[in-house]
């Protein structure tokens, strides 16, 4: 081999070299260095994982053959070799054939494709119902005909994110409270948004679907292994895109029915915390707690929020002015802007307590204090 | 007519002639790909590690937003556009193109254009952050300000490209040298032809779009707002209505060039030329029906879906027709290895595999797991990087020393394409595995598990970052102080036109028109 | 394919680039005026388009006079006009596209129809239909919705009210102003100038008649249909479309108007004419679109 030639295989060889020395670290952290979707726990993220699979094949075996003649004609072919071109060119019979092969390839990929696809359309004769609802950074889940209902947000803390405390296990994959559904029971998801469009995937179930404000898009699951299984939010959605993750609890059936009891039985408890009265230190430790939680994302922990983007919540005309107009815009939001109606989705006693916090944090200080009941009262009054 | 180039600035401000518009057309999309490539620097940087490091997510996104417009609008199309004005008129033997003055019209736009959309980083609320897709309502109710500027700019983007393919198509149906039919055009001029129809058609659809974002977000209007009875969803539509289209008007002209390339340093005619041809418009076809593949999970009926699934994987069909018809043309050949052939060989085997997994892409169910991920990424960055963007450094190689009478220096020109070739494969394969492995797109931070390719991932952007440096570093020091040429032809197979004229080409080619046989 | 032995190249121009600053300050200028800034530079570019514009047109037209222009040259003027009215299309279908998809798509399912049965969730009660009066907005939240649709609509009202529909009256007068514009362009031909000056004033005449038309459709759209831009999807896609339109039929007639005055002055010949040629291709395509817009915005509902 000349020392060109060397070079060239060398170079070549170079990924081939970087993987092998990888190989270890390969097999023993597997889910670092994955290089595959996972097959999943659903018969459509079965069925998904294989047609991906056949593709995946035809595409390497016509990469070969294709590759093949271009690099036997680029080493047999070369002119520092001494070869003379040939003068051939138009060759109906050629082009004819390879019209030909790929459209049949296509076929061929097209038919398991059609019945993967309708499978993962099939959505009928569900047996409970799950509706998500996407909002600016996190997911509400609605289960219908329940009365249960709950927001689900990253519990991941900012300390992690900015890199002043270790990160732990699932960084940016867990959440406040996860979906909690039955193994081997056929669940529909009823998915919308309430803002600006998100996407609710989780693939391990093999299940992917825009949320889309204003429309219902409609999917399902049929797990049959309990465990939680991770995802994430897939459209672009702003800021907090990265930071809102899907996470699934799959549970026996008993063991789900239970818990659905105990999630009713807790909500009414804190329906009946909204009637009492509570001092002003509790509402600001909880009010911060809550804040931080619900709010900071877009107003920021110090209360700032974002210039020309969100408000600053010191020294408002609303934070430092009219009550009413405080619990007001918590309460309903403001249509046709990114400050969502928090109405239906904190409790009285966290809203009364966030706006008590507000009203008195960073140098506000106006002495005010809110009660779940006055909340309760704005939310009845209209 | 004057006979040589005016002094001065007024030179390039006031010009009418087809070269120096061309050589401004080039030098703003290589500006501008320094711009995107420093913001895809900025993108790679973050996702180093995981955890927000340098930047916040907020403007995490206005970079990756800005990355997408800024390479799509602002460094593929010009530099196309760029080759267009150079090789237009000299392959077909005109004079210059056929409306020079709107021709350097179209080009001046450009820079005021790119210029607004840039300042937009220094508003308050900061640049577009919606992605290069701008979905509403994201883009509409919940965009920042300087939306409003990003929707101008791209009004008055549109209007130059609309005047520069209307320019392109007067000058090739027109100003043919006589005895140069149809379907004897260079295929550069056959793929532009068809290009310039794909931009009038989809570019007013891209301005209708912004125009709509523009009603909703000013005047009231409900185009994609559900509550008043419009659809969040027609955006998308109309998006890729123009969208779809525009990865093809991306890559076409980078088949042309390709298909000049191959068969110089194969010293052998293209294998067939009429079937390239016949492709070329039948993918241009398909471009139109295919759109709602980049929506499969909007919620469409599955009928739609199959339709839409069916349609797309058509396209492979045509491709497979060009991908076998430079093979063929290289089978028993002459084959040598400057830096062209190398750059079009690497984009002939990257593309197709860019092509494979679009092909993937299109089978709707596994679309599910795919969508919005780093599959999408890295399938589309081997199209348009690997595709589009080898092609235009192999162009820029290939007709170099034809535009300054001067060599680049060829040792140079293979380290830079083998830096590139690696630096690209690093960077972009590894995308594949974190995409299929559940990293979605457009994150500014990412669980751990995906710690370890991110980071190959970045190393290899960095290293093909430094490559674009040789780059512009080899061109600059070949226009400076090449090594002379002057012999018209400076391929042993090159064949056309261009290669009959004196290097470097004169100020004037074709005063009086040549005969074509 | 070229047939010429000589080509006109024109010399450098500074036109281009002041065209260039033109577009620039205006884009500029809009971008801040919308969002309530100052309509100064927005004006200021406007200025200099229409001075570039005017410098461009007469540059054009004294070259042409001088004998400078080949048959080629004007080849591609034809080309290029013709190709220009091609995207003005595209830009249209465009806006027929939406009103399709939203009526024949995006109602229903937002009315829950077509295995979008899940929008009762978010929308009970709403019934598609179209004019669409009631937004779904309305149909959950009454007085309070953000979005409330028309209290009327200009769709066909009936025989019996046939002649006081104003849209009726537009179509007429659009129509016959293509007649009319031809006849011009026939006069023309046959070297008939008075009979071309009568008939190219008579159109640009039906022109300002038909503006004038629009505009008391819009201010009896605005102030007693309550029909606005913001009347949910109705409101929306029939000011754009119509709108869109109207700011074209503006453009033909001051095109028109235009090569009117040039007539007066002597301009064009029974066989030079491609100016006034490309005012009637434009004035065409304006009247093929109103025909869409009449049957698809007004008659079909
Ligand atoms: C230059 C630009 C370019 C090109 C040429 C292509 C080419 C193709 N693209 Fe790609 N695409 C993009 C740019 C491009 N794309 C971009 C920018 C996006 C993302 C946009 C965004 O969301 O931001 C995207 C996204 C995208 C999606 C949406 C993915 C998603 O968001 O979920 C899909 C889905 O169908 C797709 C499909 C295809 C197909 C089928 C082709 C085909 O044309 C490929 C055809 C080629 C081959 C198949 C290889 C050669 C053929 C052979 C060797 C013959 C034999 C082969 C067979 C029979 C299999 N592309
Ligand atoms: C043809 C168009 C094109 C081109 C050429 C590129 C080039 C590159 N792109 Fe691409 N990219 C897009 C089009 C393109 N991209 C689009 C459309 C998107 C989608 C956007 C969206 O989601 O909305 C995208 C998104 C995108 C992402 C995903 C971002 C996200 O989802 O958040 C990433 C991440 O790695 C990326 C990386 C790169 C890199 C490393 C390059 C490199 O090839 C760039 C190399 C060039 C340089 C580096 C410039 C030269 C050097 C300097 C300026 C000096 C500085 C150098 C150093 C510090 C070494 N791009
Ligand atoms: C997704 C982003 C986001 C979140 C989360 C958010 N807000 Fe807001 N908020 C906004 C925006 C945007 C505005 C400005 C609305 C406007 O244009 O008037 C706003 C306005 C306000 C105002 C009025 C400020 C003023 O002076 O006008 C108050 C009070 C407020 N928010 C409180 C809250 C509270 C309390 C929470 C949490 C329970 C919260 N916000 C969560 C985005 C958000
Ligand atoms: Cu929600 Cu992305
Ligand atoms: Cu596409």
């Amino acid at each position: 081999m000349s020392r060109r030639a060397r070079m060239l295989f060398a170079l070549m060889l170079a990924p081939a070299m970087f993987l092998a020395t990888f190989g270890k670290a390969l097999a023993d952290d597997a889910q670092r260095w994955a290089v595959n979707m996972p097959k999943g726990v659903t018969p459509v993220s079965n069925a998904i994982y294989d047609i991906h699979m056949i593709i995946f094949w035809i595409c390497v075996v016509i990469a070969v053959g294709v590759f093949g003649v271009m690099f036997y004609s680029m080493y047999a072919h070369r002119k520092s070799k001494g070869a003379v071109a040939a003068n051939f060119h138009e060759n109906t019979t050629a082009e004819i054939v390879w019209t030909v092969i790929p459209a049949v390839l296509l076929i061929v990929m097209a038919i398991p494709a059609t019945s993967a696809l309708l499978q993962v359309y099939d959505a009928s004769e569900a047996e409970m119902d799950v509706k998500v609802t996407g909002y600016q950074w996190k997911w509400q889940y609605e289960y219908l005909g329940q009365d249960v209902s709950f927001m689900s947000e990253l519990a991941t803390p900012e300390s992690e994110i900015y890199n002043t405390a270790p990160k732990s296990q699932y960084y940016v994959q867990e959440v406040s409270e996860p979906l909690v559904i039955p193994a081997n029971t056929k669940v529909r998801f009823l998915i919308t948004a309430k803002d600006v469009i998100h996407s609710w995937w989780l693939p391990d179930l093999g299940v992917k679907k825009d949320a889309i404000p204003g429309l219902v898009n409609e999917t399902w699951a049929y797990v049959n292994e309990p465990g939680i299984y991770r995802g994430a939010c897939t459209e672009l959605c702003g800021q907090g895109h990265a930071f809102m993750p899907v996470v699934v609890n799959v549970l026996e059936k008993e063991a789900y029915n239970s818990w659905l009891a105990e999630k009713k039985e807790a909500a009414a408890a804190v329906r009946e915390l909204s009637k009492k009265t509570f001092t002003m230190d509790e509402l600001m430790a909880q009010g911060e707690e809550a804040y931080n939680r619900s709010c900071a994302s877009c107003h920021q922990v110090n209360g700032q929020g974002i210039a020309g983007v969100f408000p600053s919540m010191i020294g408002g005309a609303i934070t430092t002015g009219d009550i009413t107009s405080h619990i007001d815009i918590v309460v309903n939001g403001k249509a046709g802007t990114a400050m969502q109606a928090f109405g239906g989705q904190l409790s009285e006693v966290d809203i009364a307590a966030i706006v008590t916090y507000e009203r008195n944090a960073w140098g506000n200080n106006t002495g005010d204090v809110v009660q779940p009941i006055d909340i309760l009262k704005h939310k009845q009054g209209q | 007519m004057a006979h040589g180039p005016a002094k001065g600035i007024g030179r390039w401000l006031f010009t009418t002639n087809h070269k120096d518009i061309g050589t401004m057309y080039l030098w703003f999309s290589f500006a501008m790909f320094l711009l995107g490539g420093f913001f895809a620097m900025v993108i790679r940087a973050e996702l180093f590690q995981p955890g927000m490091q340098l930047v916040k997510p907020e403007f995490f996104n206005q970079m990756t937003t800005m990355h997408g417009l800024v390479m799509v609008f602002g460094a593929i199309m010009p530099v196309f556009v760029g080759l267009a004005n150079w090789m237009i008129p000299m392959m077909i033997g005109a004079p210059d193109m056929a409306l020079p003055r709107m021709n350097n019209l179209s080009f001046w736009i450009l820079p005021f254009a790119f210029l607004m959309l840039s300042s937009t980083l220094f508003m308050d609320g900061g640049a577009p952050n919606f992605g290069w897709t701008f979905y509403a309502p994201l883009s509409t109710t919940y965009a920042p300000d300087s939306v409003n500027f990003f929707i101008f700019a791209i009004h008055i983007m549109g209007a130059s490209s609309i005047m520069g393919s209307i320019n392109i198509i007067a000058t090739v149906l027109n100003l043919r040298a006589p005895g140069m039919t149809l379907m004897k055009m260079p295929m550069f001029v056959w793929t532009w032809l068809i290009t310039a129809f794909l931009l009038i058609a989809v570019m007013p659809v891209l301005a209708g779009a912004v125009t709509m974002m523009l009603m909703d977000i000013n005047f009231g209007t409900s185009f994609f707002n559900a509550a008043g009875g419009g659809d969040p969803v027609l955006f998308q539509h109309v998006f890729w209505f123009f969208g779809h289209p525009e990865v093809y008007i991306i890559i076409l002209p980078a088949f042309g060039v390709i298909s000049h390339i191959i068969p110089t340093f194969s010293r052998k005619p293209l294998f067939g030329y009429s079937s390239m041809v016949y492709a070329t418009a039948s993918i241009a076809f398909l471009s139109f029906i295919v759109w709602a593949h980049h929506m499969f999970l909007v919620g469409m009926p599955v009928g739609g879906q199959l339709y839409f699934m069916y349609a797309t994987m058509l396209i492979a069909v045509p491709t497979a027709a060009k991908v076998f018809n430079w093979i063929s043309t290289m089978f028993r050949g002459s084959l040598s290895y400057e830096t062209p052939m190398l750059f079009a060989i690497a984009f002939v085997i990257l593309f197709t595999i860019g092509g494979f997994t679009g092909l993937m892409l299109a089978i709707a169910p596994a679309d599910v797991q795919y969508h919005d991920t780093y599959f999408v990424v890295a399938h589309f960055h081997y199209v348009m990087v690997a595709g589009s963007l080898f092609s235009a450094t192999a162009a820029v190689y290939y007709w170099l020393p034809k535009w300054c009478g001067r060599m680049y220096n060829e040792t140079m020109g293979k380290v830079q394409f083998w830096i590139s070739f690696i630096g690209f494969n690093v960077t972009f394969f590894p995308q594949h595995f974190l995409g299929l492995a559940g990293m979605p797109r457009r994150y500014a931070d990412y669980a751990l598990q995906f710690s370890d390719w991110n980071m190959i991932s970045s190393i290899g952007a960095f290293i093909y970052g430094a490559a674009q440096l040789l780059f512009l570093f080899n061109v600059v020091r070949t226009i400076r102080s090449g090594k002379p040429v002057s012999e018209p032809k400076t391929w042993e197979g090159a064949e056309g036109l261009e290669w009959t004229v004196a290097t470097p080409a004169p100020y004037h080619t074709f005063s009086t028109a040549p005969v074509v046989k | 394919m070229s047939t010429e032995s000589s080509y006109y190249v024109p010399e450098q121009s500074k036109l281009p680039v002041l065209a260039a600053l033109g577009m620039g300050l205006m884009a500029y200028g809009a971008g801040s005026w919308v969002q309530g800034g100052s309509a100064l530079v927005l004006l200021a570019g406007a200025l200099v388009m229409v001075f570039t514009l005017y410098n461009w047109f007469s540059t054009v037209i004294h070259e042409n006079m001088a004998g400078m222009n080949s048959a080629q040259l004007k080849r591609s003027y034809v080309w290029g006009m013709s190709w220009f009215i091609f995207s003005e299309v595209m830009f249209f279908a465009c806006f027929f596209g939406a009103l399709f998809y939203v009526r024949v798509l995006a109602l229903p399912w937002l009315g829950g129809e077509g295995g979008h049965a899940g929008n009762d969730l978010l929308w009970e009660g709403f019934e598609p239909a179209w004019p669409l009066m009631t937004t779904p907005d309305m149909a959950v939240n009454g007085e309070n919705a953000q979005f409330m649709g028309p209290e009327q609509h200009m769709s066909f009202p009936g025989w019996a009210n046939l002649l006081g529909w104003l849209p009726l009256w537009n179509t007429i007068v659009l129509l016959s102003s293509s007649v009319t514009v031809h006849i011009a362009h026939t006069a023309l031909k046959n070297s008939n100038r008075a009979k071309f000056n009568l008939w190219l004033g008579i159109t640009v005449l039906l022109g300002a008649i038909f503006i004038v038309l629009q505009v008391e459709e819009y201010i009896h759209a605005y102030q007693h249909m309550g029909l606005t831009l913001e009347s949910g999807i109705y409101g929306t896609t029939f000011f754009m479309l119509t709108g869109f339109h109207g700011a074209h039929v503006t453009m033909g007639t001051i095109m028109l108007l235009i090569m009117f005055l040039r007539g007066l002055k002597g301009h064009f010949s029974p066989d030079d004419q491609f100016g006034f040629e490309a005012a009637s291709w434009y004035w065409h395509f304006v009247d093929v679109v109103w025909v869409g817009l009449f049957i698809f915005v007004y008659v079909l509902a």
